[in-house]
């Protein structure tokens, strides 16, 4: 990895790390007992193991000089690891507190290990450890690919990818302390979310000059959306994050916005998290690796612009409906119900142009577990659109909000769409990457496949059934106009429905850890191409096979 | 800028550069011009990809 870069790159990356450490020097000795100290501490803990792999390999013999002529796949490598690695922490996350709720001992009587402490490190856990590491590893792939051109830098990829790692981190161990803004999926404080502006600003940046450097004339639609993921997400974060801090040497901040418009604010960002973190990228993804899986072109490209545009332009209206029945002007809920409901016309034109371009090769979609998993990811992108127009319905939503119906909706959208998709990418990627004909198994595909898929039908059956009860449960009054159910009842009644929900996200998990094994094997254990060499395990070998028209 | 405005605003200048935006994009997919370009887009990501082109 290191020897990849020139001795000037090599002092680069160390004087940021050096600065990097200093930052956390300094943190600590602001912070002292504070979270804010705690996390500088981790800061110079992370910086400096990063200054010793450098350092490690900084009299290396340099790099060869034709680096231009071939792809820059290391930190793709190394953000499919830690996005595997974020999965089994994100998941392993999500059964504790869901069996938390079945059997609430579980909590073990500390302060950390709450379930309003846990249940943040869950879902920073699988949408930005899991799911942003997924990203920014398929974007640096597709970006590469789909311009015909090497990324626009050598340290900023590692950059990008490093440093969002330390967000995530300081975010999760933040939650444990009991840091946090209580925005939901916006919980970092303002220290951490300063630091993932400049990260994402350099992602942007890198993003925008690989592109420039593109020998392709068009550029595919999967970056637009990787762009829009990637432009969105960064206002949405700036706008929301908007905080002053009580002093620069503690973590606790205070947000810029009051009252019903930080609410406003915050379900904007919340539900456009969801549209262009959520979404937007992994459509990218959808739209690569599909075809490339299927070996057929998109069944239409025209329609797969229109849907694009439809998506950025309608999402950014839907927040609202977040908020139904609360302080908020009528007409502002009205305008989220309204988009809500148009958008399932660009979102199922996305579905559905997967499913048609899949269309006369179900051949393959039997046969193949990881077509498969973009298939069944495709049809409950469909289904969760659907899913989620209705329930933006003010009527609607008045039975389904705050309860479990809500989790059952995400989580057919994050397990069955998101996850769905990204096992299906990686599976894709993953071979292609470590220059193997194949995944070391297609068995523990096959066998993922089904653990993901019974894993997540058994969890949204369980929200669906558990939500709709409670909803039914809240509003049901006797003849003398009395809640005929307490809370309690609607608790009690519940507590099947959250085991077989744990049961569901086990079932889950475990298909991840399958995935794990399967990808460490494929990079590791069967044998390379002859000729290779330890840390170069693919360019030579792939240049001296396989003369490029370049060469 | 008081309250009605910005609501008179949003609802004339939001409806009107919206449409105006879908008839682009409209124009945009269906330009006949376009469509050889399109068509090599969603083909060409097909061939090989072993290393960039120079």
């Amino acid at each position: 990895m290191i020897t990849e870069l020139t001795s000037s790159e090599r002092q680069y990356a160390a004087v940021i790390l050096v600065v990097m450490a200093m930052v956390g020097v300094a943190m600590a000795a602001l912070g002292r007992s504070d979270p804010f100290g705690v996390h500088g501490v981790i800061v110079l803990v992370y910086s400096v193991g990063l200054l010793f792999l450098v350092l490690s390999s900084f009299y290396a013999p340099e790099p060869r000089t034709d680096r231009q002529a071939s792809y820059y796949d290391d930190p793709i490598k190394v953000g499919i690891a830690l996005s595997m690695a974020w999965a089994v922490f994100g998941m392993f996350m999500g059964v504790w507190i869901a069996a938390q709720l079945a059997w609430p001992t579980l909590a073990f009587d500390a302060a950390w290990s709450t379930f309003g402490r846990l249940r943040p490190t869950h879902t920073t856990g699988v949408i930005f450890g899991f799911g942003g590491n997924a990203l920014i590893a398929t974007s640096f792939h597709v970006v590469q690919r789909t311009s015909r051109a090497r990324l626009a830098g050598q340290i900023s990829p590692w950059f990008v990818l490093l440093g969002f790692n330390l967000f995530c981190i300081l975010a999760v161990t933040g939650y444990v302390m009991g840091v946090t803004q209580s925005k939901e999926y916006a919980e970092a404080e303002w220290y951490a979310d300063l630091w993932l502006v400049v990260v994402w600003v350099t992602y942007f940046i890198l993003y925008l000059r690989t592109l420039a450097r593109r020998k392709e004339p068009h550029i595919y639609v999967a970056n637009w959306y990787y762009m829009a993921f990637i432009v969105v997400v960064a206002i949405l974060h700036i706008v929301n994050n908007l905080a002053v801090p009580v002093s620069i040497g503690h973590a606790k901040s205070y947000t810029i916005w009051a009252g019903v418009q930080d609410a406003m604010v915050q379900w904007w960002y919340g539900h456009n998290a969801v549209a262009f973190f959520l979404t937007s990228g992994f459509l990218g993804m959808m739209y690569y690796y599909l075809p490339k899986r299927a070996g057929r072109p998109i069944f239409s490209y025209r329609l797969s612009i229109l849907s694009f545009w439809g998506i950025t332009f309608f999402y950014m209206w839907a927040g609202s409906h977040h908020l139904h029945y609360t302080a908020l002007p009528h007409w502002v809920q009205n305008l989220g119900m309204t988009f809500s409901v148009m958008l399932l016309v660009p979102s199922w034109a996305s579905a559905g142009n997967a499913l048609l371009t899949l269309n006369g090769a179900w051949h393959k979609v039997r046969d193949d577990a990881t077509l498969r998993f973009m298939m069944v990811a495709a049809v409950f992108y469909g289904l969760s659109t659907f899913e989620g127009s209705f329930l933006a319905i003010r009527p609607v939503n008045s039975l389904s909000h705050y309860t479990d119906w809500t989790i059952g909706h995400v989580h057919a959208g994050a397990l069955g769409w998101v996850a769905f998709i990204t096992f299906g990418s990686l599976y894709t990627l993953v071979p292609a990457l470590w220059k193997r004909d194949a995944m070391h198994s297609a068995a523990l595909v096959e066998v993922h496949f089904w653990l993901a898929l019974a894993g997540t039908l058994i969890y949204v059956f369980a929200m669906w059934n558990s939500g709709i009860i409670q909803g039914l449960m809240w509003r049901t009054y006797t003849e003398d106009g009395t809640l005929a159910y307490s809370f309690v009842d609607s608790l009690i009644a519940m507590y099947p429905y959250y085991i077989a929900r744990a049961f569901g996200g086990l079932l889950f998990l475990l298909g991840a850890l399958v995935a794990c094994y399967n990808i460490w094997m494929t990079a590791r254990a069967t044998p390379l191409i002859a000729g290779s060499q330890l840390d170069l395990p693919d360019r030579r070998p792939a240049t001296g096979t396989a003369p490029s028209p370049a060469e | 800028m008081d309250h009605d405005t910005l609501v008179a605003f949003s609802k004339s200048w939001g409806l009107f550069y919206l449409i105006a935006f879908a008839i682009g994009v409209c124009v945009y997919a269906f330009w006949p011009s376009n469509r050889k370009m399109f068509d090599d887009a969603k083909k060409n990501i097909l061939d090989r990809d072993d290393t960039p082109w120079q």
